[in-house]
């Protein structure tokens, strides 16, 4: 049987699939849109709950990559399956044995959220804009000052049928916190407060790191949802929401507001199930067999997925199940 | 002036712009740990007072945390300090001295 | 400000052919703004526009007030409709707010229950004999104004600038509820930058005011107004606004909705009386316009016979910064010179100078 295996997208799933599939003996071939393999991760700059850089996550899976001699195509935007494999912007078809499907997730778009005016009030960020920021090494207010105070606002895009999102995108919560206490290390003098509906702290080591925002940065954690955001005459944000615990509105002024934006479903998702006979799950990301034992098959025979297309995941659980489905793809070919 | 009939209503709205934190943050300051609740409310569950009056204590630190202070102290006054909020606490708070120090820095407020 | 996002909400508004509903309460809150916005329609833009004195009040207070079922009011709808069907007209040219909400929840309803509009359709015949059609498009009057916008600037005596600086002049606009909030789709620019009034203010040379404040209610709310010990939570949301406002230095407000435009300008003068603050320059307070009448300052038409003078807050300042020439002791006197008394002088109302 042909040992090629088309794999669609370049991010931590993808490239862990690769690497573990040439392990196994097969021929990995990589379809990356963009110009460099590292998909989301490549915009952050430190990882939950240990606050690893993501280089160090990324050069090791990019440097097997390139040591065990992966055949990477970039700047290839997948625009659907073909019988083997995928079709290439432009027309041309790589094809295979086997494909893996590994083309991640979309971040929200939070100007969708008008009421948090993102894209139109000068001080509304997203946890992207702020990664960025980290990134750049350098945060400041729109005005270029100091922050003195920083809300987030958790579930931006997420548990919200008003953007036709009933899913929990998981991996905000624990984002929320991390940044949060990046924020307070680098404004030691700020106050931080996140606005939540749930804290789910669902990985180790995550709840841990919540009681230290609490404890030891003096994070506040409002539990409620900003209902809508407005700019003061100084280009600062007026934020209202309920503190639901006392049964209150509050409102106040701060620096910056950052939207803690959820995932969606891959944009090429419908793509993907019109021409791969798959299905798209309710909540826009790939429906997978089951959630059990064909958590990583699609269902149609040579079709398989790893990582965030079928469901919200953080990077750990990505990298396994790139490793997972190594392992069905080779028994599927008979490696 | 004329008799309207009516006044001009007062927002009932938390003000984190204005409110004085100075007395929260001295609460802070002696009993840290309440910065961990996760307002699970098992203190006022098994609250003695709670069961028979209106006292509600995880709402009245939860308003001392963010700068209202009306009535608090009155309210504190229904705690029979028998530590049992203590003993539920998923956090290891330690409540009882949270109501005593709310009562001493609300004291003199 | 970024204001870009009007533009992914889109409505169809007619550009003529409209049958115009009038609103119960505008006629004596402002009554020059109706007449004001037939003229402009009819005789500036010379679209044709039909005003039936065969229609009815909506009844919206009524609905919102628990006095008047949902069934009756439908009815009283679907006897409008009959009234435009019988009259020749498919736009409904809707003056009130409140009616537009009643307007399309209505035909919402019936687009989602069919069998309540046939019922509808039966009690209407039932009662009266009459049928009717559905009306091809419901615009807001402000909508129409928004529409012919372009075409009123071009035609305008009066820029909205200051004449003493030259800078544009501050207007902040102010939607009433029932115009987006209930279906977005309904407002031209959505309901969270909502761009009906917006649009007018730039098309005729002033400045928007974005104040935080500025999505929230005036505090009508029908029976927190109507019940007079509930009055007092329906001044603090407009006080609310005022204070959120007031470091913008607004000229003035516009707003398109009988009530707002209503309680923003009276409630000025209560809360001056009450609490002693007034906003505005001068602490005169800020003049407060329905969309007709500052069509109509632009277009040059005569304060007194748009009704200005029936306004709580003195709108003078803002007519000298406009440079609109006007005879001051004219105020109170209609159109056959009849002196129709003058108010009391007041903290945000002069009376008399």
């Amino acid at each position: 049987m042909d040992k090629r295996v088309v794999i669609i997208g370049g991010g931590v799933a993808g490239m862990q699939a690769a690497l573990a599939l040439k392990e196994r003996g097969a021929e990995p071939v990589i379809l990356e849109k963009e110009e460099r393999l590292g998909g989301k991760l490549r915009d952050w700059h430190r990882l939950f709950p240990t606050f690893t850089p993501a280089a160090e996550v990324l050069e090791p899976l990019r440097e097997g990559i390139a040591r065990a001699g992966i055949e990477v195509r970039t700047g290839a935007e997948v625009e659907c399956l073909s019988e083997g494999g995928a079709v290439l912007r432009g027309g041309e078809c790589i094809e295979g044995g086997a494909t893996v499907i590994c083309s991640g997730f979309d971040v929200f778009d939070a100007r969708i959220k008008e009421e948090y005016g993102y894209g139109i009030y000068d001080n509304v960020f997203t946890t992207v804009d702020v990664e960025r920021m980290f990134n750049e090494g350098r945060v400041a207010t729109a005005q270029g000052g100091v922050p003195q105070r920083i809300a987030f606002l958790h579930c931006v895009g997420s548990r919200d049928e008003k953007v036709g999102a009933h899913h929990c995108s998981k991996v905000c919560c624990i984002t929320g916190v991390k940044q949060a206490i990046e924020m307070k290390e680098m404004f030691p003098s700020a106050e931080i407060y996140n606005f939540y509906m749930d804290i789910r702290m669902f990985g180790p080591g995550y709840e841990e790191l919540y009681r230290r925002a609490q404890l030891e940065y003096n994070i506040n954690f409002v539990r409620g949802r900003i209902s809508e955001a407005s700019q003061t005459i100084d280009g600062r944000v007026q934020i209202k929401a309920e503190d639901t615990l006392v049964g209150r509105p509050l409102k106040m002024t701060v620096d910056m507001l950052v939207l803690i934006v959820g995932m969606k479903g891959g944009s090429r998702n419908v793509a993907f199930a019109g021409s791969g006979g798959l299905t798209v799950a309710d909540n826009g990301f790939m429906q997978p067999q089951d959630s059990f034992l064909g958590n990583v098959s699609s269902g149609r025979k040579g079709i398989f997925y790893a990582g965030t297309v079928t469901a919200p995941k953080n990077i750990g659980e990505s990298l396994n199940e790139g490793v997972a489905v190594a392992a069905r793809v080779a028994s599927y070919l008979g490696l | 002036m004329p008799q309207f009939g009516f006044s001009i209503s007062k927002p009932r709205a938390i003000n984190l712009d204005t409110n004085d934190q100075v007395p929260a943050e001295r609460l802070l300051q002696e009993v840290p740990e309440l910065k961990t609740c996760i307002a699970c409310g098992g203190c006022t569950a098994t609250c003695t007072a709670g069961n028979l009056t209106d006292f509600n204590f995880r709402k009245m630190h939860t308003l001392v945390r963010r700068g209202e202070y009306r009535e608090v102290y009155e309210q504190m006054d229904k705690c029979m300090l028998c530590g049992k909020c203590r003993l539920v606490c998923p956090r290891g708070i330690n409540t009882r001295a949270v109501v005593i120090k709310i009562k001493r820095v609300l004291g003199d407020y | 400000m970024r204001r870009n996002s009007w533009k992914e909400y889109q409505k169809e508004v007619a550009d003529d052919r409209y049958y115009y509903l009038r609103s119960c309460i505008r006629q004596n809150f402002f009554p020059g703004s109706e007449k004001a916005f037939l003229k402009i329609v009819g005789e500036e833009l010379g679209r044709d526009i039909f005003d039936d004195p065969a229609h009815t009040s909506c009844t919206g207070i009524g609905y919102h007030s628990d006095i008047v079922p949902y069934e009756t009011i439908m009815t009283v709808v679907a006897r409008q409709f009959a009234m435009m069907t019988e009259a020749g007209y498919e736009n409904a040219a809707v003056s009130c707010i409140t009616s537009f909400g009643v307007y399309t929840e209505t035909l919402e309803t019936w687009n989602e229950f069919p069998d309540i509009e046939a019922k509808v359709r039966e009690n209407l015949y039932k009662a009266t004999g009459r049928e009717f059609r559905k009306p091809r498009n419901v615009s807001h009057a402000s909508d129409i104004i928004f529409h012919h916008r372009e075409e009123i600037g071009r035609r305008a005596k009066h820029r909205l600038v200051n004449r003493f600086t030259g800078e544009p002049l501050r207007g902040v606009e102010h939607i009433g509820c029932h115009y987006a909030k209930i279906f977005p789709r309904e407002g031209i620019g959505g309901v969270e930058f909502p761009y009906v009034l917006a649009g007018m203010i730039e098309a005729w040379g002033g400045s928007v005011v974005d104040y935080p404040e500025r999505r929230h209610c005036c505090g009508f709310g029908f029976r927190n107004y109507l019940v007079q010990a509930n009055r007092g939570y329906s001044v603090a949301n407009s006080q609310k606004k005022f204070e959120s406002m007031a470091p913008f230095k607004p000229d003035f407000i516009v707003a398109n909705c009988p009530g707002c435009a209503m309680f923003l300008d009276r409630w000025q003068y209560t809360i001056a009386e009450i609490e002693g603050t007034t906003y505005g320059e001068d602490g005169r307070g800020i003049p407060v316009l329905t969309y007709e009448e500052l069509a109509g300052l632009v277009l040059g038409y005569d304060p007194w016979e748009l009704g200005l003078q029936m306004h709580q807050v003195d709108v003078e300042p803002l007519l000298n910064k406009l440079g609109v020439d006007y005879d001051p002791a004219a105020k109170y006197l209609v159109t056959n010179g009849r002196y129709i008394g003058c108010p009391e002088p007041a903290m945000v109302n002069m009376g008399a100078e």
